[in-house]
């Protein structure tokens, strides 16, 4: 029950984007076209999973025990690159159409707060490897979910007549509020 | 020194190894064999990754030249240039470029054409065509410029009487202009054809004249007057050259009452003066 609640929770109640704002950047720079926000989000969703699991082992047999949670913010850097690297090297072999289709977006997920602010939430509320799971899983489907709908809204407002002054970044700023403003609603639902 | 500070560069530093360890090993097993000849071939072709060559894009089309699948002149937009440059490449013959160029079938601008609406929807003829476009003549150009926004070599523009024109020296043949035209009227041509009936207008004499000034009426003089016979064919109300039959001069263009066929004329177009002068003489 307690790792359904996590992935609720991570993924629509406190989703990364819309009540944390954090991986703004990729939010609003990958979310033009529906196909490459789709595939953003699967790629995000992988590497958050793996880096979820991968950043527990490492809090809770090498950083806790040593007393070193100082060291949590450069660790979980520099794994979430090298599994970023190892990501990219592995589809590069197993599937090159997918590697040319994603080639510029995984470098950019090395730097996607949103995958350190999970890491690092994680180790604050003291969570266990599954709920970890779970919570990376979730923030990835949250992840997804913030970046499918404001690549369908913005596809949608390209036919839409809007004043000229709010042409471009101004409007996407604003419905990213708005989006960010619905997704309060769900603020009641549970509370972890 | 701080026991604190030992532990956390032994960590930091272990950590650092391991995560070296594992890309090192990952890099050996999993690295991909890539053909340098490839990425030399990558810096020859336009990388414009526009398809004409029928793979798809440049990267895919330089793998299968390396494995034979593809000839050195398939990369249309490169020409004879870069045919050359691949032959030199790879160390095989060197063969004659083709390279088609488009030509507008259709000289119905703003001026030429009746219009029968107004049209106020999506500027664009795909969205237009839905609505059967705001001209009387539903076979010619919308002049919304879909195919001037295909175009990614700059080779076509739109003319002040509302149709697209192609830069001749610029245009590479890739056919991304005849993908973007709803109603068909961009086709692509070898240099050496020169004649063309500018019109696609199915409809009888009478109603294509009402409609368009330079539409083709289907009087059959051009088809009399070309000196082969079976050069020119008058199919549903449409003048057709046949290029395999029919010699390219200018002699079936003389008798035309609408001028719509015309040799060598899109040599000298440019983009603002052609029109305003042969505007002048039909009128």
């Amino acid at each position: 029950m307690n790792v359904v609640l996590v992935f609720l929770s991570a993924a629509i109640v406190n989703n990364l984007v819309l009540s944390y704002f954090l991986g703004i950047c990729p939010f609003l720079g990958v979310s033009r076209r529906l196909d490459t926000a789709v595939n953003m989000g699967l790629a995000t969703t992988f590497v958050m999973t793996l880096a979820a699991v991968i950043t527990w082992l490492i809090n809770n047999y090498i950083l806790i025990p040593f007393d070193l949670p100082f060291l949590q913010n450069v660790t979980f850097i520099i794994t979430i690159a090298s599994l970023v690297q190892l990501v990219e090297m592995f589809i590069r072999k197993s599937s090159p159409p997918l590697y040319r289709s994603l080639g510029i977006y995984l470098p950019l997920i090395t730097t996607n707060c949103a995958i350190l602010g999970l890491t690092l939430f994680e180790a604050l509320r003291e969570y266990s490897l599954i709920e970890s799971l779970f919570f990376g899983l979730g923030g990835g489907v949250g992840f997804t979910l913030a970046l499918v709908l404001m690549a369908g809204m913005r596809e949608e407002l390209e036919f839409a007549d809007v004043p000229k002054a709010l042409q471009g970044a101004p409007m996407t700023l604003l419905i990213a509020g708005m989006l960010a403003l619905a997704f309060m609603g769900f603020a009641g639902l549970l509370s972890v | 020194m701080d026991a604190t500070f030992i532990i956390s560069v032994a960590a930091m530093g272990g950590l650092g190894i391991i995560f070296a360890f594992f890309l090192v090993l990952a890099d050996k097993k999993l690295r991909v064999e890539e053909d340098p000849v490839v990425e030399k071939i990558l810096d020859v072709l336009p990388m414009t990754n526009c398809g004409a060559c029928g793979r798809g894009g440049c990267h895919v089309f330089a793998e299968m030249l390396v494995t034979k699948q593809v000839t050195v002149n398939a990369c249309v937009p490169g020409g004879q240039e870069v045919s050359d440059k691949l032959a030199e490449l790879l160390g095989v013959e060197k063969v004659d470029a083709q390279r088609p160029i488009a030509v507008v079938l259709c000289r119905g601008g703003n001026v030429e054409a009746q219009k029968s609406a107004i049209y106020r929807g999506e500027k664009s003829c795909i969205a237009a065509d839905l609505l059967g476009g705001d001209k009387s003549c539903v076979y010619g150009c919308l002049g919304y410029g879909d195919c001037v926004q295909a175009c990614k070599f700059d080779a076509m523009a739109m003319n002040d009487n509302g149709l697209p024109v192609v830069f001749y020296d610029k245009c590479v043949g890739c056919a991304a202009c005849v993908e973007a035209c709803p109603r068909d009227l961009i086709e692509m041509h070898p240099p050496e054809h020169k004649l063309f009936v500018y019109c696609k207008s199915l409809d009888k004499g009478a109603v294509a004249k009402k409609a368009c000034k330079v539409a083709c009426i289907a009087c059959k003089l051009c088809e009399k007057d070309c000196e082969v016979t079976g050069g020119i064919t008058i199919e549903d109300n449409l003048a057709i050259v046949n290029y395999e039959l029919c010699p390219q001069d200018d002699v079936p263009t003389k008798r035309c009452p609408t001028k719509c066929i015309l040799y060598g004329e899109d040599e000298k177009m440019t983009r603002d003066s052609f029109y305003s002068s042969r505007l002048k003489k039909a009128v």
